[in-house]
């Protein structure tokens, strides 16, 4: 149920307290597991040391480990997360389906072959950044192009998305037989999505577009979001400019998609699970933007963090975590959907 | 804002799907304060025609004038004020219970430091009383029956609190009962609180019952206009539905009533009927 926040007569503002709770619940269990993870390592610090280390009181060689080793990695998972879930959030919403992730409709594949392309000519890697970013973004066009008639629908979207995705991923496969055995293997490390070694380098990109577009789409486009999933005629005529907002959202969206990718690799399955987590954590209709970003940024360091310590002297790269994690989650959402009879 | 013409009329409007023409030099007028009702056989044009008319199609030659100013050319939102759509297919978000989603046809008269004023609060209360969902207010709309839903659908209409209604085919998918259900509840609005009603219907006699103006089409033109004890004649109905027909008085409400002709060798001997 929704609550209202009244100052004066003019201002006026809609919440639901179970989302917010939800979404203060995520922020606070992302920042808790980072914490424990700026704390974890070869070299263990407790809670208290990693907290005085980050507020300026290490010493010189925890302040080394914890701010310059550990941080920029936990920031990146952090952003990566937030982004990811932010991005399939929009998506999700915009095609009206459950399925419609970046990493279902073809985006993360084509930032994938832009990457490749990269790593092929022997680029370095902030060129691989922005070959993904660039591989991202020219997929996106292409499909929106592709499925345009009049307007894009959500249906024809997803359709040729997932054949974007399919063809893309044939052209990664081709590409990666072409590539040097040690291009090739930095390439499938890049490839399954791994948070290995991530510096401010890589974060900040990625905050700096958190930091516009995320409340660009969170105050602008959540209202808006919310009439087009009641059909583009319903939304038109409550006096959304359909097209143009959804232009608007899926460029935001593939672009946060894309710079994820650039930060991280193509790390699966966050986008498609973390707004369908939160959407049922909340309990709310409507597209749950700021609680699927805060369970997207949980669950990703989570799986970063898991992935680096459950199994001891072995690490893993997240995106195996978050595949393995994912992929279960998939085949529950077919199970049940199948069993409500909605597919 | 009065400029002597009607609130919502259509100048030579030539209406396309991509390269498919529907309609062209189509004229139209809807009478302010009237219930306008759309009827012609199937693909006539008559949904495009109000697809046009709301603003959702953008016709490829004409204009659609809403106060004597081109829609096109009215910002969105003030369009959404003056002129509300109930779509034919809309989709009731997951998990949205009935008072939410009616609470979503005041958007246009939000804003993002206004999203929820006193008047968003009485209008909706108001908007589901009229259409009698006030019961079900805190119910989901998944749950509901077509015929429910739909009063829904009309009750988040009025909520946008517009002058203008646009319905496009309210009574597809009902059976009889929810269909003169759905129709006597327009008829009320119109009656009661003034508002132009335009709708598309797909059932000449409900049109004839309702309509205090009708348009007739086919083939994209409009074949005659007027009320419906001037215009429908069994000529009419011939031309527009290809039915061959009587016209006689509706036994209930003395409007006219179309009875299709019988199929020969059906007719029943006088007297058969026991």
């Amino acid at each position: 149920m929704s609550s209202t926040l009244r100052i004066g007569a003019s201002v006026s503002v809609r919440y639901r307290p179970r989302a917010l709770l939800v979404g203060a619940a995520a922020a606070l269990l992302a920042l808790a597991v980072g914490v424990l993870a700026l704390g974890s390592g070869d070299y263990p610090m407790s809670t208290s040391d990693v907290l005085r280390t980050l507020t300026g009181g290490g010493s010189p060689a925890e302040d080394f480990i914890v701010n310059d080793l550990r941080l920029p990695r936990v920031v990146t998972a952090l952003l990566v997360g937030a982004a990811l879930a932010l991005a399939g959030a929009l998506f999700q919403s915009l095609v009206r389906n459950p399925l419609g992730s970046p990493d279902i409709l073809g985006f993360t594949q084509g930032a994938g072959a832009g990457a490749l392309l990269v790593v092929l000519a022997g680029g370095s890697s902030l060129a691989l950044a922005g070959g993904a970013i660039a591989g991202g973004v020219a997929t996106g066009a292409a499909i929106y192009a592709l499925a345009w008639r009049q307007g894009v629908q959500g249906s024809r979207l997803v359709l040729v998305g997932i054949g974007s995705a399919a063809v893309l991923t044939g052209i990664n496969g081709y590409l990666l037989t072409r590539a040097q055995l040690m291009d090739a293997a930095r390439a499938m490390l890049w490839l399954t999505g791994s948070l290995d070694g991530r510096g401010w380098r890589d974060a900040v990109p990625l905050l700096i577009a958190l930091a516009v577009l995320g409340p660009a789409v969170l105050l602008g486009g959540g209202r808006a979001l919310r009439m087009l999933e009641m059909g583009d005629d319903a939304a038109g005529g409550l006096g959304i400019r359909v097209e143009r907002v959804r232009l608007a959202l899926l460029a935001c969206a593939v672009l946060l998609a894309s710079l994820a990718a650039a930060a991280a690799g193509p790390v699966n399955f966050v986008a498609l699970t973390a707004p369908q987590l939160a959407k049922r954590l909340t309990r709310a209709p409507g597209p749950n933007l700021l609680a699927a970003m805060c369970t997207g940024a949980a669950l990703l360091v989570t799986a970063d963090h898991l992935a680096q310590h459950a199994f001891a002297g072995h690490q893993l790269p997240v995106g195996v975590v978050t595949g393995v994690l994912g992929g279960g989650y998939l085949v529950w959402l077919l199970a049940t959907e199948r069993r409500a009879g909605r597919m | 804002m009065e400029t002597g013409g009607p609130r919502l009329a259509g100048a030579e409007l030539t209406l396309a799907y991509e390269k498919r023409t529907i309609a062209e030099g189509l004229t139209v007028a809807v009478p302010d304060r009237s219930f306008t009702v759309v009827v012609g056989p199937n693909a006539c044009g008559k949904s495009t025609l109000l697809r046009a008319l709301s603003r959702t199609l953008r016709p490829s030659a004409g204009s659609v004038l809403l106060d004597g100013q081109d829609i096109a050319t009215v910002p969105a939102r003030r369009v959404a004020r003056t002129l509300g759509l109930l779509p034919q297919s809309s989709v009731a978000p997951d998990g949205i219970t009935v008072a939410e989603l009616v609470a979503r046809g005041r958007y246009p008269h939000q804003g993002l430091l206004r999203q929820w004023s006193a008047r968003d609060e009485e209008v909706v209360t108001d908007s589901m009383a009229a259409t009698g969902v006030d019961t079900l207010a805190d119910r989901l709309v998944d749950e509901l029956s077509g015929g429910q839903r739909q009063r829904v659908w009309i009750a988040m209409a009025l909520a946008q609190e517009t002058p203008l209604l646009l319905l496009d085919e309210p009574t597809t998918y009902l059976d009889i009962a929810h269909q003169i259900e759905v129709l006597d509840l327009c008829a009320r609005l119109h009656e009661e609180q003034g508002r132009t009603l335009v709708a598309v219907l797909h059932d000449l006699n409900h049109a004839a019952r309702y309509a205090t103006h009708l348009i007739a089409m086919r083939d994209g033109k409009v074949v005659a206009s007027g009320p419906p004890t001037e215009i429908v004649t069994a000529d009419l109905v011939e031309e527009v539905f290809r039915l061959p027909c009587r016209v006689i008085d509706d036994p209930e409400t003395g409007t006219p009533l179309v009875v299709p002709a019988a199929r020969r060798g059906a007719v029943r001997p006088e007297g058969s009927r026991a």
